[in-house]
Order: structure tokens, then sequence, then C-alpha cells
């Protein structure tokens, strides 16, 4: 196999494998940034990924083609945003520990997606086997540049998505009045409830944006990778977003590298058998390769963390 | 008077009201399925406590949610978030067998003692490591205990298909009779239910937790740690060195609980094709025991019972067993949303102060 083809297909399956974290480390950003901690994002993606089977599902059901798997987005982003409000309510109304809240997100998703999968498929614990899926879209012209064409343009389109949110974040986050606000309520929620900044406005917003994120990453999975959703269809995902997210510093730029770096370790496996140099190396230190990278680069390098300072603390008004 | 309010604005009482409405919550979403809850229920706890058998397999299932929920909570009260549990739990057992294994000819009164303080050893240094890390680089420690739990999974897998492999199985071999902690004299008037010596270690670890928290000079620094850090470097107490003790004795609990399930229950070790997850269901117990020893041993029972029953329910009433997922999820969702709570309670309350008042 001549290398150029193999640089390709590595950078394209890279982005294959980041794609749902950059979606969900995106979402806990947006959480995050307003100062309600999101360990909630393996059960929101859960939710994603069940929520776009089902959808896709009665859309083919109903016979819409191939515009059924943007249905299952959409019911994806739906359902994402109706039970982040589980976790907002309970942790900026109630004032209940985010860290807990978010926990209890992913215990009900574990609960109800496959609840609801038996309920709806007569007992079969996953959903059937989805005909339309996102295929790979090529990009005209640009395809055709070597390496590059094929690592980059020619992908899922979901993948374009989340490359274009990346960007869309980071212009919100940093270059907008209401990206302004977010922060200002992450970082010092009095000062901008002086400021005259609705605080628990702003951070149900976060956090509602960041279950729809986080649901849209959950049925990337589905969409492009399993066809169906079961019970190991996230399997921790969630958790390496959350990694990504703070391996990212809190910005959009820096989690997108992460999730590229998380999905480039994955990616990894597949062509580490294909060398006479590497394929005795047992597969297990492949797999443990890019936890193991991640603890040394945060020892050795990013050191303390650069979290919002009012991450987890719920805002009240009386002690100003 | 003051007794009746005490115990009314409790935390015991919330955690109960939040039983009862997760519960509720589980009835309704049973309801909206099209299930019968009472039959449900009803088949839930004969499963429990319908026979010696089931009854022993529950403990057996309460027993590692004890020690898990133990680490999570003992992490707590320092202040720190032990989301590392799972890993540290995989360690221990991981440990356990190849003490199991590959340790020969000793009597069982030291092979299983050696075996079970392997485990928890190997899980304590495995928590440690993320205590260090904190202590020493500031490196969040959510992070790296979940770097942990999968570097852990894949370190055990490896050791396993590596080491301990039985011939054609995705499997270890069996650990010798030496090593085995099954307590077979109550295991055979539970019908042979897996009952081992683990339950009666993990509930005397209730009174160390609950005796070292809050009786020793050690457990009085770790607890200031968690209060207030720097008021703690100020009276000073090394902080760093409390945590980093802290997520030692916090997986040492965890570790015992993986050593547990190999020396007990299992005999073996299977090669993993993803998480166990008792190390996050200890997250769970923890929270619904509100970090509190005694809490944690009601909190497991819950657990357990609920999780071994579920199974009951599923024959009994045709409900998906994960249902109690569900119902778990809101018990925990309604003890940290106290709000939500009292204000359920509040009209009772009220009721109940007014009767006293007359």
């Amino acid at each position: 196999m001549d290398w150029v083809t193999t640089l390709g297909q590595l950078i394209n399956t890279t982005l294959v494998f980041s794609t749902a974290l950059i979606f969900a480390a995106l979402g806990g950003i947006f959480s995050e940034r307003s100062g309600v901690t999101n360990l909630g994002l393996e059960g929101f993606m859960m939710f994603g990924a069940f929520a776009s089977a089902v959808g896709t599902y009665y859309a083919e059901e109903a016979g819409m083609g191939a515009a059924s798997p943007w249905i299952g987005m959409i019911a994806a982003l739906v359902l994402g945003v109706i039970t982040s409000l589980i976790h907002a309510v309970a942790s900026i109304t109630f004032k209940a520990d985010q860290t807990i809240s978010g926990i209890v997100i992913n215990f009900l998703a574990a609960g109800a997606t496959l609840y609801l999968v038996k309920l709806i498929f007569d007992g079969n614990g996953e959903t059937p086997l989805l005909t339309e899926v996102f295929n790979k879209v090529s990009i005209p012209g640009l395809s055709k540049i070597p390496i590059i064409g094929e690592g980059l343009f020619h992908n899922y389109p979901t993948t374009y998505i989340a490359i274009i949110l990346v960007f869309v974040g980071y212009y919100v986050l940093f270059k907008t009045p209401f990206g302004l606000r977010l922060r200002a309520v992450g970082e010092h929620p009095s000062a901008a409830d002086t400021a005259g900044i609705n605080v628990n406005r702003m951070r149900y917003i976060g956090v509602m944006i960041s279950g729809g994120l986080a649901a849209l990453g959950g049925a990337t999975v589905t969409l492009t990778t399993t066809s169906t959703f079961a019970h190991n269809t996230i399997s921790g995902q969630g958790y390496i977003a959350i990694a990504a997210m703070i391996f990212g510093k809190w910005n959009p730029l820096g989690a997108f590298g992460a999730a590229a770096f998380f999905g480039l370790s994955q990616a990894v496996r597949t062509y580490v058998t294909l060398f006479d140099w590497s394929k005795d190396i047992p597969q297990e230190f492949i797999y443990m390769l890019p936890y193991l990278l991640t603890i040394i680069v945060l020892v050795a390098a990013v050191g303390r963390s650069a979290a919002p300072s009012a991450l987890g603390q719920p805002y009240d008004p009386s002690k100003r | 008077m003051n007794k009746i309010l005490k115990v009314f604005s409790g935390s015991t009482l919330i955690s109960l009201v939040a039983i009862l409405l997760g519960l509720i919550v589980g009835a309704i979403v049973m309801l909206a399925g099209g299930y019968d809850p009472f039959l449900a229920y009803q088949s839930l706890f004969s499963q429990v406590f319908g026979n010696t058998y089931d009854f022993g397999e529950t403990l057996r299932e309460v027993t590692p949610l004890i020690l898990t929920g133990f680490a999570f909570a003992f992490a707590a009260r320092t202040g720190l978030f032990n989301i590392g549990g799972e890993g540290q739990f995989i360690i221990g057992m991981t440990a356990a067998t190849v003490i199991g294994i590959k340790v020969h000819g000793l009597p069982v009164y030291i092979h299983a003692p050696l075996a079970v303080i392997a485990g928890g050893l190997f899980g304590g240094l495995w928590a440690a490591i993320v205590g260090y890390l904190k202590a020493k680089r500031g490196v969040n420690e959510v992070i790296t205990s979940i770097m942990l739990n999968w570097i852990a999974l894949y370190l055990a897998n490896f050791i396993v298909r590596h080491f301990l492999l039985m011939e054609g199985k995705q499997r270890s071999e069996n650990i010798l009779p030496t090593a085995s902690i099954s307590f077979s004299w109550l295991s055979g008037l539970m019908n042979n239910a897996r009952i081992h010596w683990g339950m009666l270690i993990a509930v005397l670890c209730a009174f160390f937790f609950y005796y070292f928290m809050w009786k020793t000079k050690q457990g009085y620094e770790l607890r200031a740690v968690g209060n207030n850090p720097n008021a703690a470097q100020y009276a000073g107490m090394n902080v760093g060195r409390n945590v980093v003790k802290a997520m030692f004795i916090s997986g040492i609990f965890a570790g015992l609980a993986g050593a547990f399930q190999i020396l007990g229950v299992f005999q073996y070790q299977s090669v993993m094709s993803g998480s166990p997850g008792t190390g996050f269901d200890g997250i769970a117990v923890g929270l619904i025991g509100m970090n509190n020893p005694f809490g944690i041993l009601l909190g497991a029972f819950l657990f357990g019972t609920l999780t071994y029953g579920s199974a009951g329910m599923s024959f009994g009433a045709g409900v998906p067993p994960e249902l109690i997922r569900i119902v778990i999820g809101s018990i925990i969702f309604f003890i940290a949303a106290q709000g939500i709570v009292r204000w359920v309670i509040k009209p009772f309350y009220f009721k109940r102060k007014k009767e006293k008042v007359l």
C-alpha cells in the first residue's frame, strides 16, 4: 500500500472518529463557560444516539428516503435540548450539586433509552438496522488533491458540520455580545448580574446548547458508524469528550485539536497491524496510548487547568 | 419539639422521601409504558426476598457496591471527586487474580488474605497516582481518573491475555482453591448462593471509615482539607499529602471490591470488552448514602436490591429491567435537588408543627 493513500485514509478515519467528540466537547464548552459543570455529556450523547435511531427508523418507514437521517438528527437535537432541562432545573434553579446532576443524567439516559427501545421494538435490546444512514460526500474538485483530498474532502456531512460548528462556536463565544455574556456569568456571575445580565437565563441557554450539541454527537455515532442504537453505542465517549474539553482549555479550537488527537489514536489502531515493525505490539498497549498520552501531556505541558472561575457554583444573588 | 424538628428537617427524612419519589417516578414511567407498577414492584421484592438463594445472591450483589460507595465517599469527604473507582476496581480484581493463580503452596489462611491485601493495595496505589498528580502538578482529578479507568481496563486485559489465559477461552484460569474466600457454611445454608467473607469485611470497613474520618487526627485533617483547603494550609496542614492519602485509602476500598468479586464470586477473570460499571455504580451509592458510611450500607442495600430484583420485575410483569436505572437516577436527582423534596414535604411538615403547638 502506498503511503499517500494510507496517509489520506488515516486523516479520513481520524475525522470519522473525532466527529462525535467534537460535537459533544463543543457542547460541554457552552455549558461550562456559563458556569455549569456538565458531567452528563455521556447521557446526552446516549439520548441523541437513541433519538436519531428512532427518528430515522420512522422516517424510513414513512418513505422519506435519503432525508431520513436528517430527521434523525433533528430528533436528536430536540431530545437533547429537552433532557438538558433536567440538568438545568436541578443545578440552576434548585442549586443542586452540578456534578451529581450530571451523573443523574447519565443514569437516566442509560435507563430511559433502553427502556424505550424495548418498549417500542417489542422487547428487543437494540433498534433495527437502519438502511438510510449518512454516506460520505466528496466535494467536487477539492477531493482530487492528493492526501488532503482523500483526508478532508471526502467525508460524512456530519463531519463537515462539526468542523464548521467549531469555528462558529469560537466566533460566538469570543466575538459576539452573547458569548461575552455567557463567559461573564461563568467567570463572575455577580458582576454580570450587576451589569444587567440575567445569570440564570444565560446558564439555561448554555446548558440547553450543550445538551443539543452532545445529542448531535451521539446521533453521528448511530448515523455514520453503527447504524443502530444499543446499550454499548456510546460507551464512554461522553467522558472522553469531557477530557477533550478540559484538554482543549474550554476553547472550541483547542477542543477540536484534542478531539482530533483522540480520533487519531483510535484510527491508528487499524493501521498499526499493517506494518512489519508495529504488528507485534500488543493491541492493549495501542488502545491505552491515547489515555496515557493525555496524562503525560497534561502533566508535562498544560499544568493547572484554566476552568471558568465560577464553574460548579450555583449563583446566589443574596451572597453578592 | 426541637427533637422532632431536627428529625424532620434532617437528611434522613429527605433521603426517605427521595426514595419514595423515585419509586413513584418509576411507577409513572411504567404506567406510561402500559405496565402494572404494583405487580412490578411486588415481583421485584419477591425476587429478592422470595427464597434464601436469591436473598444470598442479593447480598452478593450488595457487597462490592458498599465498597465502591466508600471509595467515592471517602474521597468526596476530602473534596475530591473520585470518578476512578472503576479503574481501581479493575486493578484490584487483576492483582487478586494474579496472586490467586500464580502463588502456589500457601495454606488458605495466608493465601486468601494475601490476595485480598494485594487487591486493596494495588487499587489504592492506582488511585494514589491521581492524588499525586493533583497534589504535585495540579492536574484535575476527574480527567486523570477517567483516563486511568481506560488504562486499567486494557492493562487488565493484557495481563489476563498474556499471563493467565485458559487455553482457547477469553478468560483466566481458575484461582487456586486456597485463594478462595467463599463462605461455604453460609453459602450451604443459602442453597449455594455465592456468599463470601468480603461481605463481613465490607461492613467492618464502615466502622473503619467512621472511626478514621471522625475520631482520628488524620481524619480531621482530611475533612479540613475537604472543607477549605486554604484554611487547612494556613493551619499548617500539608494539603498535598492529605490529597494523596485520601485517594490512596479511597482506592483501597475499590480495590477490595474488585478482589472480592474474583476471590469470592467468579473465581476467574474474563477479558473484558468494556468496563464492568461497579465503580460508577459506587458513585450513585455514595450519593444515595450522602457520603456517610452507614448511609452507604443502606444505599448499597437499596441499590443492590433494586438491581437484583429488576430481573424478577421483568419476569413477573414484563417490565424491562432498565427501568430500575430510571428509578435510581430519580432518587439521586431528588437527593441532589433537595429543594424539590423540601417543597414536597413542606405541607406535612407545617401540619405536624401546628399539631404540636396545639
